[in-house]
């Protein structure tokens, strides 16, 4: 352990090392490191926003969803009930019909009726007429007897 | 130890693998001698500095924010380790730019240069006393020494280097007066009688951290590297008796061992060296 002019080489070359691994070695050894860790990071930074992004995406979805779920419904009982209407405007149109033509036939039948009776009281009337005019022939005087047969007419009503 | 009939004794064996390869071809006697300079121990530390800042620089070419490759994430890691070390001790981020690079560069370093000891230990030693000798010198004088930081010229040196630091940021962060201030008035008070206790009990602190500092690294290493020698000692005695049998099995064994355990030292020093450089530098930042 004898010391001499080594220990001062040792001590420049000390220097110079450094030195170099100051000036070559740590800048981009170090700033690849921190560029690195800003790297992960922002990439779990990324991640995390991709994961909050597919939960919002997820219940928008679900929402959605219920939306259409309900609105189908709501077409649905609308068109159920606008069928009901058509339906029940349609039973009872019919039914006017209906009561409009069986109206129309009674009254028609009535008329029918009316006029039948008519015909016949009138018929029966010239029966009535011609038969006693058969009975009494000569007795009886259309003309004169006008009255009588007008009240027997008259009675047959 | 191809040549075990001429091989060295062990104390020779050992005193010539603890003798660096330096300027002067011979073995330095005196304790201090600026005119003597260790070739392997520099040349050893230049070449994996070198590839230290090297292979950082090709992961640094290459690193991409994207999904990193093995080789980029395990110098990440480092890098990582070290920027949360830095940051946790030294709480200016503009030091940091200089003093966190640094103790990556340490760290990565010292981790390199320890790890030699893994190497078989008379393997370059071997080559290098075949190439000394092809040149026509004598083999006996092919020193080497692989292990940097079990010099403990390379390990102070760092040490200062980081005294250095200490000094720049103190003058830097309290300024040249705030900081002479300091070294006089801390850690007994601001008193004219204090005064020099003061400035000594700083002294003593400077000298100490930055002693202790490459002492701990170096007694660790060099701690290491003879226990590696000694181990090597047993497999060398080997010479088809039973004693040297069973000294070569010891030797299997006790190397496998004190190498698995020198893993954990290699690395285990390299943090350490690291972490009080940037204690050391930390403190540099606050006032007493």
């Amino acid at each position: 352990m004898n010391l001499n002019a080594t220990l001062w080489a040792q001590l420049v070359v000390f220097f110079i090392l450094a030195w170099f691994t100051m000036k070559f070695v740590w800048p981009p050894l170090t700033k690849a490191l921190d560029e690195r860790a800003k790297k992960i990071a922002d990439g779990l930074a990324a991640a995390d926003k991709a994961k909050a992004d597919l939960a919002l995406a997820e219940r928008r979805a679900v929402e959605e969803l219920r939306v259409a779920r309900e609105t189908a419904g709501e077409l649905r009982s609308g068109a159920e009930k606008q069928a009901a209407a058509i339906l029940d405007a349609a039973r009872a149109e019919a039914a006017r019909v209906v009561a409009q033509a069986r109206d129309a036939a009674e009254s028609e039948a009535a008329s029918a009726m009316q006029r039948a009776k008519e015909a016949l009281r009138d018929q029966v009337a010239q029966l009535a007429v011609a038969g006693a005019e058969r009975i009494l022939r000569r007795e009886i005087d259309a003309r004169v007897h006008a009255e009588l047969l007008a009240g027997l007419r008259q009675e047959l009503k | 130890m191809s040549s075990e009939h001429v091989g060295p004794k062990a104390s020779e064996y050992i005193v010539h693998h603890l003798t660096h390869l330096n300027s002067t071809g011979t073995k330095q006697t005196a304790i201090v001698d600026w005119s003597v300079i260790n070739l392997d121990t520099l040349f050893w530390s230049v070449l994996l500095g070198v590839s230290t800042v090297l292979i950082l620089a090709r992961a640094a070419a290459r690193a991409t924010s994207g999904v990193p490759g093995r080789f980029q994430g395990a110098v990440e890691m480092i890098v990582e380790m070290v920027a949360d070390q830095a940051k946790g001790i030294i709480h200016s981020e503009e030091s940091r730019r200089f003093v966190a690079p640094l103790a990556l560069t340490v760290f990565v370093w010292i981790f390199f240069m320890n790890a030699m000891d893994f190497l078989p230990l008379d393997l370059l030693p071997k080559l290098w006393e075949g190439v000394y000798s092809a040149q026509g010198h004598d083999p006996h004088h092919a020193y080497l020494r692989i292990v940097p930081t079990a010099d403990l010229n390379a390990t102070l040196g760092m040490s200062l280097g980081v005294l250095l630091v200490c000094i720049y940021y103190n003058i830097k962060v309290k300024g040249f007066g705030g900081w002479v201030h300091e070294l006089f008035t801390a850690p007994f008070g601001s008193h004219p009688l204090l005064y020099p206790i003061n400035f000594l009990m700083q002294l003593i602190e400077f000298a100490a951290k930055t002693i202790s500092h490459g002492m701990r690294l170096f007694g660790n290493m060099y701690a290491g590297e003879l226990i590696f020698m000694l181990i090597a000692l047993m497999g060398a005695a080997w010479a088809g008796t039973t004693t040297g049998a069973v000294l070569w099995l010891g030797h299997v064994l006790a190397g496998a061992a004190w190498a698995i355990f020198h893993i954990l030292i290699v690395i285990l020093q390299a943090f350490i060296f690291m972490m009080l450089a940037l204690v050391y530098v930390g403190q540099a930042h606050e006032g007493h």
